[in-house]
């Protein structure tokens, strides 16, 4: 009995934590912001270079930090969706243009539309770092004491939208 | 002629400016052969190409050259990264399995070859002979005696 019963747990076993392991995905990498306060910068804005924006602006609000760049396909996928949510006016989303050319951003802007209440300009992706930027876009909920209470890596979908973000965006206003 | 001279002179130069600080640079190369690379998971930040591997081994040079210790480097990316972009994780309880689970292994493998070897020990050493192998026995030892007497 012991003979088909030791093989078939250790199968059992090593299946469940390949079911686990091999369901989770790989570029989804932990963050380790969730529950820190955002870090703090000052930069200029992406339409206006005199003018500067820092997080501590938004001490009181809910919001959203977006990571955009014109060069970044998948911030094309997800834009109709933010400019929706600006439309709805449903949270401020800030901009952060990353490691681009000011002129393309403007542009890119003027193309498909601009949800952001403003957008800095991070040409040399330093602010990209402390926020532990690695893939375009990406975006942080940020609550009305500056933490940072959600992280979305690459574009946001429909169904992360509705099921991930707006729930939470709600739960934090309320 | 001397033109060349001239610009080999100067790309002597460069190199030596390059590898003003020797220890600095080896520590350099050491860090970033030890994080990972986000964008191309599969690659430290030293072989990556990747713009962000760029970056981040521009960061690690900066905070050498500014005086940063190791632990500060990989504190300041763990910080930003997670524990992800360390190629050798933590000992912590989420990896306490991965830590263990090779000499785990180890320990199990050992247990079963033991147990095996045991139970073949036992095996032949107990085992009664069967009705074929006595006849077997018998004829050997029958042609053996029958071999002397000859």
């Amino acid at each position: 009995m012991m003979r088909y019963l030791l093989p078939l747990g250790i199968f059992a076993v090593l299946a469940a934590f390949l079911w686990v392991g091999l369901g989770l995905n790989p570029r989804e990498v932990p963050s380790p912001f969730i529950g820190k306060p955002a870090p703090a910068f000052e930069l200029a804005q992406l339409h206006d270079a005199g003018a500067k924006f820092s997080p501590q602006q938004m001490r009181g609000k809910v919001w959203l930090l977006n990571v955009w760049a014109s060069w970044c396909a998948a911030c094309r996928d997800e834009h109709p969706l933010l400019v929706d949510l600006a439309r709805r006016n449903v949270v401020p989303i800030v901009g952060l243009n990353y490691k681009d050319q000011r002129e393309d951003g403007i542009r890119w802007l003027r193309r498909f539309g601009d949800p952001y209440m403003l957008s800095v300009f991070d040409p040399e992706g330093g602010v990209g770092i402390d926020y532990g930027v690695y893939g375009v876009p990406e975006t942080f909920l940020i609550d009305r004491d500056g933490v940072i209470r959600y992280k979305r890596i690459g574009p946001i979908t429909p169904k992360v939208l509705d099921e991930e973000l707006l729930p939470r965006i709600k739960e934090l206003q309320g | 002629m001397r033109r060349r001279f001239a610009i080999a002179l100067l790309l002597f130069c460069a190199s030596a400016l390059a590898s003003a600080n020797p220890e600095q640079e080896a520590r350099v190369k050491a860090l970033s052969e030890s994080l990972r690379c986000l964008v191309c998971q599969n690659q430290s930040i030293a072989e990556s190409n990747a713009d962000l591997a760029q970056d981040l081994r521009g960061q690690v040079e900066r905070m050498v050259q500014s005086g940063a210790t190791d632990d500060e480097i990989i504190g300041y990316m763990v910080e930003r990264y997670g524990d992800f972009v360390l190629y050798k994780p933590p000992v912590k309880p989420s990896t306490y399995l991965l830590w263990a689970g090779p000499f785990l292994l180890l320990l199990a493998g050992m247990a079963v070859f033991v147990r095996v070897l045991a139970r073949r020990n036992r095996a032949a050493a107990d085992a009664p002979l069967s009705d074929e192998e006595r006849h077997r026995l018998e004829a050997l030892l029958q042609e053996d005696a029958e071999g002397e007497r000859r």
